[in-house]
């Protein structure tokens, strides 16, 4: 028995050991070594988004070769995605497996999320100063922009919780693509500005019918005058435009107000009458635009190339394609005078390894993605902006600018105005607070619109009782009523998932084990007692 | 005799009855026919009961299906479901489903869907629609497991000798859909091979990597929509 005892217990030690292994512990913190090590090849993975744009693949490539050319001792895996929703699902599976990528195209939501491991995700700030390896450092190989040459409200928007975790990438705002023709023909003139009582009253307008059914703008049978892509930021945009509550910056969560409330109201009565939809219940707002079948398409800068009668990437069959003007403008505004406009676009963030010699290699990686090449042709692929000053303010790139409308293809027009809309009102970007759930209460403030426009169409009644089932449903299924730590790596696992099926296999043999020692412990005791009522 | 005629008359309505069962399917109470769901306005709630013929993906609680009856197809968007669920609705399970009729581009889907497994179990055997390729009446198969014949292998795009692509224009990469285009009759049809459903690894998936322009095929798939017939192909093969 003495050796059953012995055994379970060496089994229990050593599967405390093993399960102590998985993540309690996580990796130490990274420091920058001395020196970058040469002699020694490393290989990378780096995992990228793309627009489903082979120009963008393609850039991703020549920068991957050009990189791996200055430094023979790296090689770069390159993994693409097409969304980001797609990459932060499988970051959150590899985290538990500690097989994160290298380098990560990714937003600041999301790396709150990942930060709730230990020392998951590399803190930038040492490496941003360091005079060798760091920006504009004197042992990196290529013309990399010093940190002040990164536009510093871009950059900002990588701080959190304390930290640089991130380098902007590419950025990008949302724009409302316009069916110029078809305002004008409604028998209105667009302002300078487009506010949300003009977009909704045109709106309306655009919804009168013939008497056979078709409508009277385009004679068609589908018309969806106003479409948004991502509901998400309609709603953010909103509040912010309104002043109103959506979170504090410690991750207090505001949302579920008075404001929203009568912003959905608004929505509502507009989706009635047959004014308003969304992408995730009609489809691209490119397709309805381009078949003259909306009058205004609000989507990202990073869509421009999909829109307008010459878009150069189409979804819809030529036939299906009609003559418009489109302009690209700012999305409405509740006061003009002071527009707020979200800012969005990839940023790149490195996890950490037990190896601070590949994570150096990484880092070296990420910055080569902030160099002119790589910005200048990254940007041009979209109507995205250069993350640099060195980038924005060189003659490339303002020739290129200059070029705009050469062609309906790398000068396409719109995708040029998309840009410029962007480099204008840079001042007017905002981002949303990043804490651990912030990714969560992004969804649920789209999908607040999404089940709205739902229900209208369905022919429910949207009211205050709605509404109130509505708030308390999206707060218990995204989870918003728990609290939650905040930011840094003390914070909790909650996102993280379930445990691996080999992490709770071992945790049950522990229990296990320790049951079997506790019975037999237990047992023993017993058996002197009895021996001692005997 | 009179007992005997009574016998038989008795075993052969039994036998009509069997033979109904097996031809056609009868729904229970407040469950719509096929004809009754495409009838049903956009936006509605519809019941039916239908049996799961393949899986597209589950993340998230919920799960992607293509499904169908004797008389005709139903796609099934993010229903709810949980992993093990999903695991469980293997091709042939029957299923009663309560969701809301919608469309998006052009694909009739049922959505914000819940289920209840029933007995029964179908799979359908694919249906040949290579002469209704380009035709109207295509639309009314949309869903459904059917088969192309003897299509031969255009080039992925122009100027090209590549079979296929990976994403509809060649920016992505292995284990990403694969895009390729078929001829009949002088007119060229994309066809896909959409990843979630058949990915990296299926049969399909590397039969379709190993097409060389001017192969002559059958193919099955289903009759997915996009803008238009846009059929997801799930098993490739030379022609016979």
């Amino acid at each position: 028995m003495k050796r059953l005892v012995s055994l379970l217990l060496l089994a229990a030690v050593s599967l405390t050991a093993l399960t102590g292994c998985h993540g309690a512990k996580g990796l130490e913190p990274f420091s920058i070594p001395e020196e970058f090590d040469t002699s020694r090849d490393y290989e990378i993975t780096f995992w990228a988004k793309n627009d489903t744009n082979k120009a963008q693949t393609d850039i991703y490539e020549k920068a991957i070769a050009d990189f791996e050319a200055l430094y023979p001792n790296i090689k770069v895996n390159l993994r693409l995605y097409t969304d980001y929703g797609r990459i932060y699902n499988d970051v959150i599976t590899n985290i538990a497996t500690q097989t994160t990528p290298n380098v990560c195209i990714t937003y600041p939501d999301h790396i709150a999320t990942y930060l709730t491991g230990t020392n998951i995700v590399v803190p930038l700030d040492e490496l941003f100063a360091d005079a060798e390896y760091g920006l504009g450092g004197s042992e990196v190989r290529f013309d990399s922009p010093t940190q002040d040459e990164i536009i510093p409200k871009f950059l900002e928007e990588c701080s959190f919780a304390g930290h640089y975790y991130a380098i902007p990438y590419m950025r990008s705002t949302e724009a409302c693509y316009v069916n110029k023709t078809y305002v004008e023909a409604l028998g209105y003139e667009l302002p300078e500005t487009l506010t949300w009582d003009f977009i909704w009253e045109v709106s309306d307008a655009a919804t009168a019918k013939n008497a056979d059914g078709t409508y009277k703008l385009n004679g068609q049978n589908v018309m969806i005058p106003f479409i948004y892509k991502s509901t998400d930021n309609m709603m953010i945009s909103m509040l912010k435009q309104k002043g109103a509550g959506y979170s504090t910056d410690e991750g207090e969560i505001l949302i579920f107000n008075d404001t929203t409330k009568e912003l959905l109201y608004t929505v509502a009565e507009h989706v009635e009458k047959g004014a308003f939809s969304t992408f995730k219940i009609s489809s691209y707002p490119a397709n309805f635009l381009n078949a003259g079948q909306c009058v205004f398409a609000i989507d990202s800068t990073a869509g421009a190339t999909w829109m307008g009668t010459y878009a150069p990437l189409s979804d819809i069959s030529e036939e299906a394609l009609v003559e418009f003007e489109t302009v690209v403008m700012e999305i409405p505004q509740f006061d003009p005078e002071n527009p707020q406009m979200i800012s969005q676009g990839p940023s790149v963030c490195v996890f950490n390894k037990s190896d601070p010699q590949e994570v150096l290699a990484s880092w070296l990686f990420a910055q080569y993605l902030l160099t002119n090449d790589v910005q200048i042709a990254y940007a041009g692929t979209e109507g995205y902006v250069p993350v640099t000053s060195k980038a924005q303010n060189s003659a490339e790139y303002r020739d290129y600018l200059s070029r705009s409308g050469e062609d309906n293809n790398t000068y396409y027009e719109v995708k040029i105005q998309a840009s410029q809309l962007l480099l204008e009102h840079t001042g007017d970007t905002f981002v949303t607070p990043v804490f651990n759930g912030s990714a969560s209460l992004r969804d649920a403030a789209g999908q607040l619109i999404e089940h709205v426009t739902k229900s209208v169409r369905r022919k429910e009644t949207v009211d205050d009782t709605y509404i109130e089932e509505l708030y308390s449903d999206i707060t218990s299924l995204y989870r918003l009523n728990q609290s939650r730590p905040q930011g840094g790596e003390s914070a909790g696992k909650a996102e993280l998932g379930p445990l691996p099926a080999t992490a709770v296999v071992l945790l049950a043999a522990l229990a296990g084990a320790w049951v079997l020692i506790g019975v037999y412990v237990f047992t023993e005791a017993l058996k002197k007692r009895k021996k001692i009522r005997r | 005799m009179k007992k005997i005629l009574a016998i038989v008359l008795a075993l052969t309505m039994a036998l009509a009855i069997v033979s109904c069962g097996e031809t056609a399917d009868v729904k229970g109470e407040g469950v719509m026919t096929h004809a009754e769901y495409i009838a049903a306005e956009l936006e509605t709630e519809v019941v039916i009961e239908t049996y799961v013929q393949a899986k597209q993906s589950w993340w998230d609680g919920k799960g992607t299906f293509y499904t169908q009856d004797k008389e005709g197809a139903y796609f099934l968007y993010k229903m709810a479901c949980t992993e093990d669920e999903y695991n469980k609705l293997t091709p042939g399970t029957k299923i009663k489903v309560t969701g809301f009729k919608t469309e998006w581009q052009g694909e009739v889907e049922i959505i914000d869907a819940t289920y209840e497994i029933l007995d029964g179990n179908y799979v359908a055997k694919a249906e040949d629609v290579t002469s209704l390729l380009g035709k109207d009446e295509l639309i009314n198969h949309q869903n459904k497991l059917v088969s192309f014949k003897g299509m031969t292998v255009e080039a992925a795009a122009e100027g090209s000798d590549a079979a296929f692509l990976y994403n509809w224009d060649g920016s992505g990469q292995d284990g990403n859909d694969l895009y390729f285009n078929v001829s009949k009759d002088g007119q060229t049809y994309t066809f896909t091979v959409e990843s979630y459903l058949t990915g990296a690894g299926t049969d399909v998936y590397e039969a379709v990597k190993a097409l060389k322009v001017g192969d002559v095929i059958d193919m099955e798939g289903f009759l997915y929509w996009y803008n238009g017939a846009n059929p997801h192909i799930t098993a490739v093969s030379a022609a016979k």
